[in-house]
């Protein structure tokens, strides 16, 4: 863990500064559209992608899109500048480059897509760079375990939310989300509107990990630390947040969307703010105050006031700016002391001023002290509280517990480690480099400044944002520093006395909530067993349908064709057996037996190589039937294929052992009887149907003149239907070469 | 498998069903053959030969892995089905040469579907001889 701050020396050279500049550009790109959403105008930006299904590469670029892109864009690249530094001289840097790169563009198209299937694509992949990220230090157990956790829990998510993705176009007609959004309420009345919003809320709910499935958040700490500051703060756990925040006007205001929204949010937030404080290692702690801000986050879309709204979108940028900062602090504090656990932190104050300064102002937001943005933020926070209709208190009174909490996590993470205490003597902490406090420099005191001037903040994202959320002009409220002597400012003032005393008693406290969390149910402590037992069942069922045995296989195989046709013909009603025998000559009749003889033969011989000749007459009869009723291709490919079946299963079957000396082999001959029995009744079926010859007039009458072919069975091969012959000669060489494959390692006498 | 007699009649064979394997390819257009039924023949004669003398001088006869033919071959479709695209056309969409045509006859057709067919029996005549000489060697 402790490898000491980074030399000069050891560069990424390009691959560190490259990245950098791309993620900057993005940024000032989307700073220049600023102005144009700001005069509440929205751009869409839309190529045809599968317009057979009406579906659409749309990108759209409205306040809450924007808002997002700026923070993504922003402090993406800020943590690329400051990894370059982290991980200087990583033998893997291109690697993680790479990967948060890629992270950071498909975040950005998921907020910008505007297309439902689009979203759901670049909702996946957040899924797995993340899980390439979180996973990035593959080399200890409990990184990559980490890493398939989240990947499950996001990915079942996934599935749940792509179902709800998929009812939800099929029940507004449209995948175009601004054309779903321009239905209005119509999607509340929809029949489906319960399974819709079930399914999305499971898909949003695990990827903002809101209680229960809060579990993986903090475990995909494991990854490095500039990488839980930019997805475990700002971005990727924010996509479910997004999501439900797109949704709102289309979706919310139904009492399900309320209470679920408001009651799930209220307990993440309040329970994830006494999970923080009982931690001791610093990014365990701020990890918990993500899932604080998350579940707030979430409290509020489940109002539909303006001032729910203008919390909301205040909230979410105070949240990202001082997370983000506070993160790459924790960053900074770790690689210069080589610990991150508050018990072993003291007196850095003094040796890293400048990462202490961007602490302080980060911490100082997320207090919520005036005049940081924090503390508007707050103040709207109680606003929104006290103006939702039907619970206040009970919001009000999660909001305060969940502020205080805050307050005292803020001084445990930023206060306590520079300005209390010593530095233990084993450590020689140093300033971090520039690129490394740069960051948290830049976030905390943008917090500073768009408290100081809130109306810079108000005119760029928070109107546009409160506009995308409620789908009208002029509800946002104003952000102000003071506003008079109210009832959030007493709340404020409540917040800050109990923030203290809990930061006063803070280390009684954790103990306390050590014993009683011990008692509530974590679904983490199960989930190695769970696996284990997924892994045995799998074992369990393989052991049953993979046991090794051809003959079984095809037995289940042949089993299941002929039980499956009975079935059908059952269901649908036995054909007429009317069959006329008159006109049957005898050269139909000898190849009949020819075949029947072969069968038989096949069925009782002991001999291995009688049963491969006997089924060599069984094809040959087939072959020649084809040619009695002139199918010269189909005979002359049956016949070649089956002198090269008999070749081949010579081949192998001379090598093993003879047949066991049974007398005869009941089941197989039923089976045979059964299968034979019914293909030949749904044959019967079918002829006794007037056959539709409706292809083949069309492939008679075009191949000629259109494909220059004259015979039919090759020019729908080779044109009428290239693709298929396509996938299917693919198939023949995928078959061939994993064949080849598993026959290379299987050396002789390795055999059982 | 020992025995001269086979030996001496599948060097000849061999040979008239490769010849005959490529008559089969270029016919199948318009009469009973194609790259299915052609690589299948193809791929018989070289299987008699290897029964008869051993994959050793089959794989030499053959000068390359068949595998590597199959893959071509596979590349080879492909190429032809998305020849197409050149010319604005759909995906595997057949495209047509007729060299020297007048007014009441065609000429000597070229196209890209009997490349696809060169394709095709390239793929079926790989696939079986990686399957039979890998049998005959690894079993």
């Amino acid at each position: 863990m402790a490898r000491g701050l980074p030399n000069d020396t050891r560069s990424n050279g390009l691959t560190g500064v490259v990245p950098v500049l791309f993620a900057g550009a993005l940024f000032v790109y989307f700073a220049s559209l600023v102005p144009t959403i700001a005069a509440a105008e929205v751009i869409r930006v839309t190529i045809p992608w599968i317009p057979s299904l009406g579906i659409e590469l749309a990108f759209l670029v409205d306040g809450l899109s924007l808002t997002f892109s700026l923070l993504i864009s922003g402090i993406g690249t800020l943590v690329l500048l400051y990894s370059n530094t982290y991980l200087a001289g990583h033998p893997q840097y291109a690697r993680f480059a790479l990967f948060l790169t890629a992270f950071t563009v498909s975040m950005l198209g998921l907020v910008l897509a505007d297309d439902l299937i689009l979203l759901f694509v670049f909702w996946e992949l957040t899924t797995l760079t993340s899980y390439m990220l979180i996973g990035f230090s593959h080399e200890t157990e409990k990184s990559r375990r980490n890493a398939l956790q989240a990947l499950f829990v996001t990915g079942a998510g996934g599935l749940a939310f792509l179902a709800g993705l998929i009812l939800l176009a099929a029940a507004s007609g449209t995948t175009s989300i601004s054309g779903i959004i321009a239905q209005g309420g119509a999607l509340k009345e929809h029949a489906m509107y319960l399974p819709i919003l079930i399914l999305l809320l499971a898909g949003t709910f695990t990827k903002s990990a809101q209680v229960p499935f809060h579990f993986w958040l903090p475990n995909a700490m494991a990854a490095p630390t500039p990488v839980s500051a930019f997805l475990h703060s700002a971005t990727m756990v924010k996509a479910g947040v997004y999501v439900m925040a797109r949704m709102h006007p289309a979706m919310s205001g139904t009492d399900v969307w309320l209470w679920t929204l408001t009651i799930l949010g209220a307990v993440t937030a309040v329970f994830a703010s006494l999970l923080a404080l009982r931690q001791t290692d610093l990014k365990q702690a701020l990890a918990y105050t993500t899932l604080m801000a998350l579940g707030t986050l979430t409290l509020f879309l489940g109002q539909e006031s303006g001032y729910a709204m203008t919390a909301f979108a205040t909230f979410l940028i105070v949240h990202s700016l001082y997370k983000a900062s506070l993160f790459l602090v924790v960053g900074c504090i770790d690689l210069s002391t080589g610990t991150r656990e508050t018990d072993q932190l003291g007196g850095l104050g003094r040796l890293m001023p400048i990462t202490a300064t961007a602490a302080a102002l980060a911490a100082l937001s997320m207090a919520g002290f005036p005049p940081f943005l924090g503390f508007i933020g707050k103040e709207l926070k109680y606003a929104g509280a006290i103006a939702v209709a039907s619970e206040p208190l009970f919001v009000a009174g999660a909001a305060l517990l969940s502020n205080a909490l805050m307050f005292a996590v803020a001084g445990v993470v930023a206060f306590r480690p520079f300005w209390q205490g010593s530095v233990p003597s084993t450590q020689s902490p140093r300033e971090a480099p520039w690129q490394m406090w740069a960051g948290p420099i830049i976030l905390a005191s943008l917090g500073a400044i768009f408290g100081i001037y809130p109306d810079l903040l108000q005119v760029a994202l928070i109107n546009p944002t409160v506009i995308s959320l409620t789908g009208e002009v002029g509800e946002a409220k104003e952000l102000k520093l003071w506003a008079g002597v109210n009832i959030p400012l007493f709340l404020s003032i409540a917040t800050f006395v109990l923030g203290l005393l809990f930061y006063w008693r803070h280390v009684q406290l954790r103990a306390m909530l050590e014993r009683s969390f011990q008692s509530i149910p974590n679904l983490d402590y199960g989930w190695d067993s769970f696996l284990d037992g997924l892994k045995s069942f799998a074992k369990w069922q393989s052991r049953i349908v993979q046991n090794g045995k051809l003959s079984s296989y095809l037995f289940s195989t042949f089993l299941t064709i002929a039980a499956g046709i009975l079935l059908t013909l059952v269901y649908t009603g036995m054909p007429k057996i009317a069959v006329d025998l008159s006109d049957v000559e005898w050269k139909h009749t000898s190849i009949a037996l020819l075949t029947i003889a072969g069968a038989i033969l096949a069925l009782v011989t002991n001999s291995r190589i009688a049963g491969i000749a006997a089924l060599g007459v069984v094809g040959i009869g087939i072959a020649l039937i084809f040619i009695v009723y002139s199918a010269p291709d189909v005979a002359i490919t049956q016949l070649l294929v089956e002198t090269l079946v008999v070749v081949l299963v010579a081949v192998v079957m001379l090598r093993l052992p003879s047949l066991p000396k049974t007398e005869f082999r009941l089941n197989h001959a039923l089976l045979s009887i059964a299968v034979g029995a019914s293909v030949s009744l749904i044959l019967i079926a079918v002829v006794s149907s007037p056959l539709d010859l409706h292809l083949t007039d069309y492939f008679e009458a075009t191949s000629w003149p259109e494909a220059y072919g004259r015979n039919i069975v090759n020019v729908i091969l080779v044109d009428f239907r290239a693709l298929d012959t396509f996938g299917e000669i693919a198939v023949v060489v995928i078959a061939a070469l994993s064949a080849y494959a598993l026959l290379r390692t299987t050396r002789k006498g390795d055999q059982k | 498998m020992n025995s001269v007699i086979l030996r001496v009649g599948t060097r000849y064979l061999a040979g008239l069903l490769l010849v005959f394997s490529f008559y089969m390819m270029l016919r199948g257009h318009n009469e009973p053959g194609g790259g299915f039924i052609g690589g299948l023949t193809g791929a018989t004669g070289f299987v008699l030969y290897a029964i008869a003398c051993g994959t050793q001088d089959a794989r030499a006869a053959l000068r390359v892995m068949p595998q590597t033919l199959a893959i071509w071959g596979l590349g080879i479709a492909l190429a032809a089905g998305l020849f197409a695209a050149l010319f604005g056309d759909a995906l595997f969409t057949g495209q047509w040469l007729f060299i020297g045509a007048t007014e009441t006859d065609k000429g000597l057709p070229l196209s890209s579907v009997l490349v696809f067919d060169i394709g095709v029996y390239l793929v079926v005549f790989g696939s079986i001889l990686t399957l039979v000489f890998a049998m005959e060697e690894e079993i």
